[in-house]
């Protein structure tokens, strides 16, 4: 006459996984702050040297990326090309290209603005040079020659 | 008939898991993790055709060639990379004892000129090396004068290292010197 049947268990209780959404949310978010997007995709080589005296960029959102080096797809030689965006371009291209960079930053940024060179470490330094006689012509002095950092050690 | 108020069943939520992991991976895959750094320059503006060169005492300029095969000549010096750095101490911070090296900090000036067949990445370890010379010049004066490194210093105390020590690096106008490789 028991009116309360006692629940036999039933083996182990199953794991709950309510939580499991907000681990992988926080995990999300993490990605999310600490991560930036793939601004374009690399048609040229882009390994770029090791160097110790690096600095972080002043302020991303007003600095340019401007690519050099030898063409990824092996077809178009050794030499090195400038890319521009998603496009490989000649260094007369440059200042236009600088332009339309320019109109898209906030004026505030303007006199922040910046070019960050990210050449290959086998990119020749003659296309580097027309690109910065190219950035000099356009009024562009303040640069970054992008590079990996080089924990300071002995030897070198 | 008044039916007892049911309660609201609840919302499934097993697959708000997935629906997340699926973004975690969509962000995983489209971004990247490398920070941006790079080593800062400031170019200088393009040469007015009608102004003489400025002119320098042969002994204040610190003059680096680099060729087309990568080799390094320094004040008509064959050396190795690694010696750079060294060199550029001694130079910078003479102060007038050797006929032959700068005068003193502020009137030094550090001349390069590459190839257009130079590896960048050559480049990039030289101007890295003349950086890091100016870096432990200006560490040790700052040591002398605060007892701190350089880079603790207040904004007006690193001005007046700076003065004392400035880096000035002057590239010389591109030029075609070894040919292209």
């Amino acid at each position: 006459m028991a009116k309360f049947k006692k629940k036999k268990s039933t083996g182990s209780a199953p794991i709950s996984t309510a939580s499991l959404p907000d681990i992988v949310f926080m995990l999300l978010f993490f990605f999310m702050v600490t991560t930036t997007l793939r601004e374009v995709t690399l048609k040229v080589k882009n390994n770029t040297p090791m160097a110790e005296e690096v600095e972080k960029l002043e302020r991303k959102s007003a600095t340019s990326f401007i690519y050099v080096g030898p063409p990824a797809d092996d077809r178009l030689g050794t030499a090195s090309r400038i890319q521009l965006n998603d496009q490989l371009a000649y260094p007369s291209q440059v200042p236009q290209f600088l332009e339309t960079e320019k109109a898209q930053i906030h004026p505030v940024d303007l006199p922040k603005f910046s070019v960050s060179l990210k050449a290959d470490k086998e990119a020749k330094m003659g296309t580097v040079v027309d690109v910065k006689q190219e950035l000099r012509k356009s009024s562009v002095f303040k640069v970054y020659y992008s590079a990996k950092k080089r924990n300071t050690g002995p030897g070198l | 008939m008044a039916r007892k108020q049911r309660p609201i069943p609840e919302i499934n939520a097993g697959s708000m898991a997935d629906i997340a992991f699926l973004l975690l991976i969509f962000f995983l895959v489209t971004t990247t993790m490398d920070t941006d750094m790079g080593l800062r320059a400031v170019l200088p503006p393009m040469p007015d055709p009608a102004a003489e060169p400025p002119e320098f005492n042969k002994r204040n300029v610190f003059e680096i060639r680099i060729n087309s095969n990568n080799q390094l000549l320094v004040e008509g010096e064959y050396i190795q990379i690694r010696e750079l750095k060294a060199k550029t101490i001694k130079f910078i911070t003479n102060y007038g004892k050797d006929p032959n090296l700068s005068d003193k900090p502020t009137k030094a000036v550090i001349s390069l000129k590459n190839d257009r067949g130079t590896e960048y990445d050559i480049y990039v370890q030289v101007q890295d090396k003349l950086r890091k010379a100016y870096r432990e010049v200006r560490d040790k004066a700052a040591q002398q004068k605060y007892g701190k490194n350089f880079d603790e210093l207040s904004d007006a105390e690193k001005e007046i290292i700076k003065d004392e020590f400035p880096q000035k690096i002057s590239e010389a106008e591109p030029e075609d010197i070894g040919g292209a490789k």
